[in-house]
């Protein structure tokens, strides 16, 4: 198998390099990120994130042959060799495939994801119906791996101030939830010209998420509502 | 939120919608155009005129060259904000821009409605 890896140390390199890799063993139904491992045991310098290696963490978020995935649930099976790896699209490079993420962190901030709610806690939980809680469907699952975000042009060019695919589906996943008493503020504080409108629903975010979910769908969603409460 | 001084952008949901509704002025009348060269294959200059002629064309003509104007603007100033960094060139680009977008639609008042 072999390799063409994006490789950047600040501290000692003038400018980034691709590297060739090679590696003597059968792909099988081997993922992206078990072929990493190995080039790793044989370059230590080598440097990406991972953790649970299973796409529930979100952690070794990078971009394959030019297209953002997670290398633990990509197979090396389906990608064309030389297989070329470098850090997300748009984000600092801490080094080789390890990105800066604050910014991207920041705006998932701005969402403010979590439930605001006045009323006295119950005894046990707020509950919600069935239908309600179906709406959140499609939305919860997000991993914050951040590949939506930095596969959107829209974010590559205002990271500070559209929010980006990822933080908007949080943002609507706060706003559409049946036990938040904030929703108009939300979609008050969300009106300017960049926050959400920036979206042009070019749809990288979704033809990238590893866990198939739908940001611009969620962000046309709040489109609507904002509509409905200021026509 | 992020607060635009300038003024220049006005609130997103606004552009939107402008750009929604002047999309659908400019495909009507699109359609329309199309539909009447479509049907009047031995287009004379008279006909043409004709149509030009009725106040309600004339007022159509007028609402999309509006939405056109429109429509321009919300798109042209989305990609100078992407793409034109230095603050001043910005500021230059988008006063041409508004007022050569001024300008035409005067112009097509003059065409509609003038001598």
């Amino acid at each position: 198998m072999r390799f063409s890896i994006y490789r950047y140390d600040p501290e000692q390199d003038q400018a980034p390099r691709m590297q060739d890799y090679h590696l003597d063993v059968e792909a099988g139904d081997m993922m992206l990120l078990d072929a990493l491992m190995l080039l790793k045991a044989e370059d230590e310098s080598l440097t990406f994130r991972r953790s649970c290696r299973e796409g529930v963490c979100g952690s070794d978020g990078m971009n394959i042959n030019g297209v953002n995935g997670l290398a633990c649930v990509t197979p090396m099976s389906s990608l064309r060799e030389p297989v070329v790896l470098r850090p997300l699209p748009g984000l600092p490079v801490i080094r080789d495939l390890v990105v800066d993420m604050s910014q991207f962190y920041k705006q998932y901030e701005k969402a403010r994801p979590y439930l605001i709610n006045e009323t006295p806690a119950p005894r046990t939980e707020r509950l919600q119906s069935p239908e309600d809680r179906e709406k959140l469907d499609g939305l919860y699952e997000c991993i914050l791996c951040g590949c939506c975000s930095t596969s959107c042009p829209s974010f590559w060019w205002n990271p500070d101030k559209f929010m980006g695919p990822a933080a908007l589906l949080q943002a609507y996943r706060f706003i559409v939830d049946s036990r938040d008493q904030a929703t108009e503020e939300r979609l008050a504080d969300l009106q300017d010209a960049y926050s959400v409108f920036r979206c042009h629903g070019i749809m990288n975010c979704v033809a990238v998420c590893p866990k198939g979910l739908n940001p611009t769908q969620a962000i046309a969603q709040i489109k609507t509502l904002m509509l409905r409460k200021s026509a | 939120m992020v607060d635009n001084v300038a003024g220049l952008a006005r609130t997103g949901l606004r552009d939107w919608l402008v750009q929604r509704v002047s999309a659908v002025i400019l495909a009507l009348y699109t359609l329309f155009l199309l539909g009447f060269l479509l049907l009047n294959p031995d287009l004379q200059f008279a006909d043409w005129q004709g149509l030009f002629a009725q106040g309600w064309f004339r007022m159509f003509t007028l609402l999309s060259v509006l939405s056109l104007a429109g429509h321009a603007w919300v798109g042209v100033w989305g990609v100078s904000t992407d793409y034109i960094h230095p603050y001043w060139l910005r500021l230059l680009f988008q006063v041409v821009v508004i007022l050569a977008l001024v300008v035409f639609v005067a112009w097509a008042v003059e065409i509609l409605w003038g001598n």
